[in-house]
């Protein structure tokens, strides 16, 4: 019977890889699940918008769609990057709207099992921890996952307003 | 569900609605076999698709409305009841349709009450005239079916309306295409039914999927050459115009990839433009064509005829009539009119609302038109058509028409304007008076209408979508409602303007002109202590910086040159200063996104020709924003925090000089115009100062002794008025608007003054207008003061101290001892001990408790208290208030500015209850 379960967990184990695409915010390393990624591009063109929440950096043309663009580096309250240096940007959709979340780099797609899979370190910045699925041991480095309904999950009006 | 059922679903509910349309024309004409052939056909086709997909309920009800038609068909007379049992039959039909929808099974029940109806009215020449079962909904037990049709010999009696000759009949039968495929001969041309339009049945040409109809339209065009009746000649183009039905997502999506086709065209235009290779600019050209000709074809599809809107009036105006005993007759035009999708789904309802309006109350009943020599077949018209970028649509009946008499009366008892301002109107504005919330005049309440709700969201919906309404109406004649829509609501034409390094979108309607401003030329901004203004045409306008309001640029104080926006958002008229204006384009609005759509400032975004993104400005928004008296990056949060606060307690200002340099200011709502005059118009009449003003005489009074009326160059002055009545308050110099909150210092000994507050960092005087208005007319304040006799105790509940200080001496001019209390807490310990309070008058929009807790509070109390007779004051007056103030019993609803309703409103409570005022 134990065996049985055993077997079956390892068995999973082994199948259960998921796909990140990884982006860099300087030094460190972000995977967001690849089912959760349309597009990879270099934004340009962005339209600031004047009394938006400060995580939102403008409007963009992606193919004629009008996507907002929010920095990955104000939400996760760290300054901005110095100098005009070229930026990417990873589509993501939810509920029928794109956003475009601007990164400095993005990196290549990493299959990862569980194996390697650790929870949020609970020392670990609150307002990172919010944003934190997990982190995988890579070698050399650690890839912290990133939740990406958390990430889309701000300025609520009534906070925005407030804020700006 | 498969597609083939969900294909059937949409088909079938398009064809029942059609039968639904076509059976009242055919009732109307019972003659015409065109209409006849469609209806049978549509039934049929139903009913065959039934069998097809093995919905066996669906096919017995079908079968047994077909059975039915069939004999109206076979020339069995058309009969009112007849028709609405089949309506009814419709109605079950499309309830089972619609849980088919749903749950994707036929439900279950049983229609043996409707079939067995149907069987007995089928069977109804050869039966005894039984007493036929029917289903509740048809309104008239069903008589016997017409026991002439069994006359041996109809050609010796005279034929009733809707029976049918036995020629008729016999030639009904040959001609509509049944399963017997024998020869028809010749048909009387003059007999042939009339060319009907017959467009309506085109998008509904059956699926290949159904194999039903297709025999029917195979023997359609084969009868045709063979008999060159004029009668086929209608038919044929039933058959000939080609549709496919395409998801609307399909349709959005093929927009978006047109704009986004545009876009990079237009780039590519312009590096053609930078690069002298004249091999790309043949091939470009075409391209540009091309892509312009499918942009205009993609739009097209999202156009739609009106009469989809309409599709379901007939059968509403049909069971109307019946249910009102009314003949109504419904007349359309301009069906094929075409306007955009979305506008078409908005004005839909409220055109079903105004066509059941007009049967209702506009249509007299037969009798009452007979009596006015009228026809006694009412009618209402219908009609749409295109004028410019918008599209008109008339709803005109001729019916009784407006009583202007009583809506003028109803709008005096529901406190929606006073009896001077009502006479005053004209009878346009009159009738207007219908859109208002719970204004209903109808004098008896049918189950149709006449509650008074309605009309109010009539004229909510049409504004949504930037349209307009208009009445015209004549007394014994009939009314007219006229509505104007634009085509389409996703495009509108824009001015692109540049503030800072940003360039917006502002939706031309709000745009009124655009100035040129310049430190050098005439048209220069000016400040008042730092707010900018402009002088236009002998007004000030407003001005508020794009990038101010906005919170970009820290102040506004050194732009002075650009353009300014002139905009009008309701009565509200503003200038917006930009710094370059480009061009007027016509826009895609696209939705803000869900993290921004909190922004007032933005009504949505769009994508430039040159494919850049660019915001949308909302006039609303920048509105609401001018009367703010900062322009900071902070300023959101302060309008927010203030709003929460204290939204009521600010005012509206006119600022002027007046006297020896000082600043003088007054409530702008109790202003009624400001004017520049020539001062040598001004004439003395027995010592004192008037002019001529509008064909009248004005006088004049300066607001502070130390003016003195000017004998040459221009004069300002701010006219107040009330009823016929102006005065002119002559000042030195109009300086500004402002709105503020206020905190007024009162001045005791002074009574042209209430007191003096400081407005934009100035200490202003605040003048007392009660003080003026007696120097201009002796008798201005005679009749309040005749009450004046009487010594009544009153309470003034307010919160904001400027309304307090504001009506008191109004108050106390009309003869009252005035008490006042700040708050509701305030006036419950004023009311319980001081026994001498006669009357209360309350702000019933205060923080905390409001007046309405106040009074409520007030009623629970025993004894004198409970009793007392309240008014409220209330900025807005709605339908809500009007309700809970009359559980509280309070008795009377006075808008906040309007002294001399309140003092009518107190002398009301002075006549109805002498004693009362004098019982303490």
């Amino acid at each position: 019977m134990m065996q049985a379960a055993n077997s079956n967990a390892a068995s999973a184990e082994a199948g259960a890889t998921h796909d990140f695409v990884t982006v860099f915010v300087g030094e460190t390393m972000f995977g967001l699940a690849i089912n959760r990624v349309h597009d990879v591009f270099i934004p340009a063109g962005v339209t600031p918008v004047p009394l938006s929440p400060p995580e939102i950096v403008g409007l963009l043309n992606l193919r004629g769609r009008v996507v907002t663009a929010l920095c990955l580096r104000r939400r996760l309250s760290l300054p901005d990057r110095e100098g005009d240096a070229n930026r990417m940007a990873i589509g993501l959709e939810q509920g029928g709207e794109t956003f475009a979340l601007i990164v400095d780099g993005v990196g290549e797609v990493l299959k990862l099992g569980a194996d390697t899979h650790e929870p949020v370190p609970i020392n670990l910045d609150a307002r990172w921890r919010d944003l934190s699925l997990g982190v995988h041991r890579l070698q050399g480095h650690l890839l912290v996952i990133l939740d990406v309904d958390a990430l889309l999950a701000f300025g609520a009006p009534r906070l925005a307003a407030g804020a700006a | 569900m498969d597609d083939l059922l969900r294909e059937f679903l949409t088909e079938s509910a398009e064809h029942l609605d059609t039968v639904d349309a076509e059976l009242v024309r055919f009732e109307q004409d019972p003659n015409n076999q065109t209409i006849l052939r469609n209806i049978f056909r549509l039934v049929h086709t139903i009913k065959g698709t039934c069998g097809f997909l093995g919905l066996p309920r669906l096919e017995a009800l079908a079968h047994a409305a077909e059975t039915l038609m069939g004999q109206f068909r076979d020339g069995m007379p058309v009969t009112g009841p007849a028709v609405s049992l089949i309506l009814v039959t419709l109605d079950r039909l499309k309830s089972i349709l619609g849980e088919l929808e749903n749950t994707g099974t036929e439900p279950t029940g049983s229609d043996d009450d409707l079939i067995d109806a149907l069987d007995v009215m089928s069977a109804g020449p050869m039966q005894a005239p039984a007493p036929a079962p029917l289903p509740a909904p048809i309104p008239a037990p069903l008589p016997a079916p017409a026991p002439e049709i069994r006359l041996p010999d109809p050609v010796v009696r005279e034929l009733k309306p809707g029976e049918v000759t036995l020629d008729d009949l016999e030639r009904a039968f040959l001609e509509a295409e049944g399963p017997d495929p024998f020869d028809a001969p010749a048909p009387l041309p003059a007999l042939a039914p009339a060319p009907e339009p017959v467009a309506a049945q085109a998008p509904h040409a059956p699926a290949p999927a159904v194999e039903a109809p297709v025999p029917d339209e195979a023997v359609a065009p084969a009868k045709a050459p063979a008999k060159d009746g004029p009668s086929e000649g209608t038919e044929g183009g039933v058959a000939k115009v080609q549709t496919i039905r395409v998801n609307v997502d399909t349709l959005e999506h093929l927009m978006t990839m047109v704009s986004e086709l545009v876009l990079t065209r237009n780039q590519l235009l312009e590096i053609a433009r930078r690069h002298d290779d004249s091999t790309y600019k043949v091939p470009l050209q075409r391209l540009s064509h091309v892509t312009a000709e499918l942009q205009e074809g993609v739009m097209k599809t999202r156009m739609q005829p009106i009469g989809n809107a309409w599709q379901k009036l007939p059968r509403v105006v049909r069971d109307l009539s019946s249910e009102l005993g009314k003949q109504i007759e419904l007349v359309m035009s301009g069906a094929e009119t075409e306007l955009d999708r979305q506008v078409l789904e908005v004005i839909k309802d409220p055109l079903t609302h105004m066509v059941r309006n007009s049967a209702d109350h506009g249509i007299e009943s037969s009798a009452d038109r007979k009596a006015a020599g009228k026809p006694v077949r009412g009618t209402i018209r219908l009609s749409a058509y295109h004028e410019g970028g918008t599209i008109t649509i008339e709803i005109a009946d001729d019916g009784k028409g407006l009583d202007l008499a009583a809506i003028r009366r109803k709008a005096v008892e529901r406190k929606v304007a006073s009896q001077a301002e009502v006479e005053r109107m004209t009878d346009a504005q009159v009738a207007k008076f219908i859109f208002h919330p719970g204004f209903s005049t109808a004098a008896a309440i049918t189950s149709v209408s006449g509650r008074g709700v309605g009309m109010d969201v009539v004229k909510t919906n049409i504004e949504l979508i930037g349209g307009v309404i208009d009445i015209n109406t004549q007394l014994g004649r009939g009314t007219t409602f006229t509505i104007k829509i634009p085509l389409t609501l996703a495009i509108i034409a824009a001015l692109i303007v540049k503030a800072g390094d940003l360039r917006y979108a502002v939706p031309q309607v709000a745009v009124l002109e655009l100035v040129r401003v310049d430190k050098s030329t005439a048209q220069q901004v000016e400040r008042i202590n730092g707010s900018p203004v402009l002088r236009l045409r002998e007004r000030l306008l407003p001005i508020v910086t794009l990038t101010g309001v906005l919170g970009q640029a820290p102040a506004a104080t050194d732009i002075d040159s650009g353009f300014v926006v002139v905009a009008q958002v309701g009565r509200q008229r503003f200038g917006i200063l930009v710094d370059e204006v480009f061009h007027t384009e016509e826009i895609v609005v696209k939705p803000m996104s869900s993290k921004l759509r909190h922004l007032p400032l933005f009504a949505g975004n769009t994508i430039l020709g040159d494919g850049a993104v660019v915001l949308i400005v909302d006039p609303n928004g920048i509105a609401q924003q001018v009367s703010q008296s900062t322009q900071s990056g902070a300023m959101p949060v302060e309008a927010e925090a203030e709003e929460t606060e204290a939204a009521d307690a600010k005012a509206t200002l006119l600022v002027f000089k007046g006297g020896a340099g000082s600043y003088k200011a007054v409530p702008l709502s109790l202003v009624t115009r400001l004017e520049e005059i020539d001062a040598a118009k001004v004439e003395w009449v027995g010592g004192r100062p008037l002019i001529q003003y509008r064909g009248r005489l004005m006088p004049l009074v300066p607001a502070d002794p130390s003016i003195e009326i000017r004998k040459t160059g221009t004069q300002a002055l701010v006219v107040f008025s009330d009823g016929e009545r102006a005065m002119g308050l002559v000042v030195d110099e109009i300086v500004d608007i402002v709105e503020e909150r206020l905190d007024v210092e009162i001045s005791a000994d002074r009574s042209d003054l209430i007191g003096s507050a400081v407005l934009r960092g100035r200490a202003t005087e605040i003048i007392n207008i009660a003080h003026f208005l007696p120097l201009a007319y002796d008798d201005w304040a005679r009749g309040p003061k005749k009450a004046a006799k009487r010594s009544s105790t009153l309470l003034l509940v307010d919160d904001s101290a400027f309304f307090r200080d504001m009506l008191s001496p109004v108050l106390k001019a009309a003869g009252y001892n005035v008490i006042t209390a700040a708050s509701a807490d305030e006036a419950v310990a004023a009311l319980l001990s001081n026994g001498r309070i006669d009357v209360v008058v309350c702000d019933l929009e205060m923080p905390g408790r409001n007046g309405f807790d106040l009074v409520g509070a007030m009623r629970k109390v025993e004894g004198r208290v409970a009793g007392l007779p309240v008014i409220g004051l209330s900025g807005t007056i709605g339908p809500e208030a009007i309700a809970r103030a009359r559980t509280l019993s309070i008795l009377d609803l006075v808008a906040k500015f309007d002294r001399s309703g309140l003092i009518a409103a107190l002398a009301e409570i002075d006549a109805a209850a002498p004693s009362h005022a004098h019982a303490a």
